[in-house]
């Protein structure tokens, strides 16, 4: 059974009717890659998956939680689903630690001991051990990236949302970044990924999605759809971008 | 025209001006944690409309801003009394400046929350805090942090403020002055000392409440 499971998905901003229709099946350890020009709903749909954004038809439904439209209580979904952002987004006033271990002791409860122990191993995982007693200003971009993906990770989702989790960066901190993205993937995580990098989505992604107009417009193995695009829109995003 | 200053007549009463000014400074201390503690959750109220209390605290700080603080401790004094609510000068003066600093603070501090960057709330939320703990850990301590020396100017702009209450017989500093140059018929000379210990009060709390920030609000080692 799939991990993720989008039904028959809309959602309208106002009068703007940004998805159409969404029927997506995600599963376990697969790596899905969304691509689109921007306003094609790619970001939205990924940010309905944890309630960051309300639906008002359809259903999504994560590991056996189930969300429907114009709900909010999320918390038990948005246990099992994390999310990392275009501008990292960690918490200014509180070290690289305290960051990490923030979630794992207010929400799951766990004790100070314990939840450090797993703040370590996640910064471990990204090569930030070291930076346990940093604040986020005395860091980099990239850094600060992976310490969002150590964040997110300490609380063991079952899914990770990517929002152009390196469009903020300078590109030589891009790559650093996706290291860590790819040293997951390979872990068997389950990735769903906004993101303009062509060439790592081709390399790592599973499956490919092209968003546009609302809707997904061609999906499927990324060799296949990069060198072989079957719509005339998916042939010219690929060729703006290249 | 040379006009002999005589300070001994006022340091006769020093003992008059040091339990004045501990009574200025208890008021002050009660007055800005209670007046900080409803500023906040006046400010979450209003920052995030929780019904019914934003509409509560709109009318109160509204009703508090436009209206002098004498008439407020005089409101309080005199009128809790006609509603059978017995009320002594001291509870009086304590309640008028926590509400008076808690309407202030309301506004500070909202500025603080409403300040909070949109991805900090979305980022709590993605990890499943509730909307208390991420106001808790995530929104409240840098919303202190960017809006503290207001409030600790606010918090001094009422300590001076509570000279008024020596109006309704609670004897603090300025209460004391009065009677001491009704004794010793200097009041240039008890005045300058009472506007000297204000002045230092002044100083010393701000300072005190910017190291008291620093300590528990930044708890940055750096």
């Amino acid at each position: 059974m799939a991990l993720v499971r989008i039904n028959g998905l809309h959602k309208h901003f106002g009068s703007n009717h940004v998805l159409k229709g969404i029927d997506l099946e995600i599963e376990e350890g697969q790596v899905i890659a969304l691509i689109g020009r921007s306003g094609s709903g790619k970001s939205t749909l990924l940010r309905t998956i944890n309630g960051l954004e309300t639906f008002e038809q359809g259903e999504i439904q994560v590991d056996g939680e189930h969300l429907h439209p114009h709900e909010t209580d999320l918390r038990a979904l948005r246990q099992k689903v994390g999310m990392i952002f275009q501008q990292f987004n960690l918490f200014p006033h509180l070290s690289v630690g305290q960051n990490v271990m923030l979630a794992t002791t207010v929400v799951k409860k766990i004790g100070n001991k314990e939840a450090e122990d797993i703040a370590r191993t996640m910064l471990l995982k990204v090569g930030l051990y070291e930076k346990f007693d940093a604040y986020p200003d005395q860091l980099s971009g990239g850094q600060q990236q992976r310490v969002a993906i150590a964040r997110a990770l300490a609380m063991q989702p079952r899914v990770l949302l990517c929002d152009e989790i390196t469009s903020a960066l300078d590109p030589e901190l891009v790559n650093e970044v996706l290291a860590v993205v790819k040293t997951l993937a390979a872990e068997g995580m389950t990735l769903i990924m906004v993101t303009h990098e062509m060439r790592f989505a081709r390399e790592v992604g599973d499956k490919l999605v092209f968003m546009h107009h609302g809707r997904i417009h061609e999906a499927g193995d990324p060799q296949t759809l990069f060198s072989n695009p079957q719509t005339p829109e998916l042939a010219g995003f690929i060729g703006s971008i290249n | 025209m040379a006009y002999a200053f005589d300070f001994s007549s006022v340091l006769e009463y020093r003992e008059a001006l040091l339990a004045g000014t501990v009574k200025t400074l208890g008021l002050t201390a009660v007055g800005a944690v209670c007046g900080l503690a409803i500023g906040i959750f006046g400010a979450v109220s209003r920052a995030w409309r929780l019904a019914p209390f934003d509409r509560i605290f709109t009318a109160y700080v509204e009703l508090i801003r436009n209206t002098p603080f004498l008439v407020q401790l005089f409101f309080i004094f005199f009128g809790l009394p006609s509603l059978g609510v017995q009320i002594n000068e001291w509870q009086a003066a304590i309640l008028a400046m926590v509400v008076n600093l808690g309407a202030y603070s309301t506004e500070i501090i909202r500025a603080g929350i409403e300040a909070t960057p949109r991805g900090q709330i979305e980022a709590a939320q993605s990890l499943a805090m509730s909307r208390a703990q991420l106001f808790r850990h995530v929104v409240l301590p840098p919303a202190l942090l960017k809006v503290w020396p207001s409030l600790c100017s606010q918090v001094v702009i009422v300590m001076l403020g509570s000279s008024v209450c020596s109006q309704i017989a609670a004897e603090e500093l300025t209460f004391a002055a009065n009677f001491i140059q009704s004794r010793n018929f200097r009041a240039f000379e008890t005045y300058f000392i009472v506007t000297g210990i204000y002045f230092l009060l002044a100083i010393a709390v701000r300072q005190a409440m910017i190291q008291a920030g620093q300590r528990l609000i930044a708890r940055r080692a750096r």
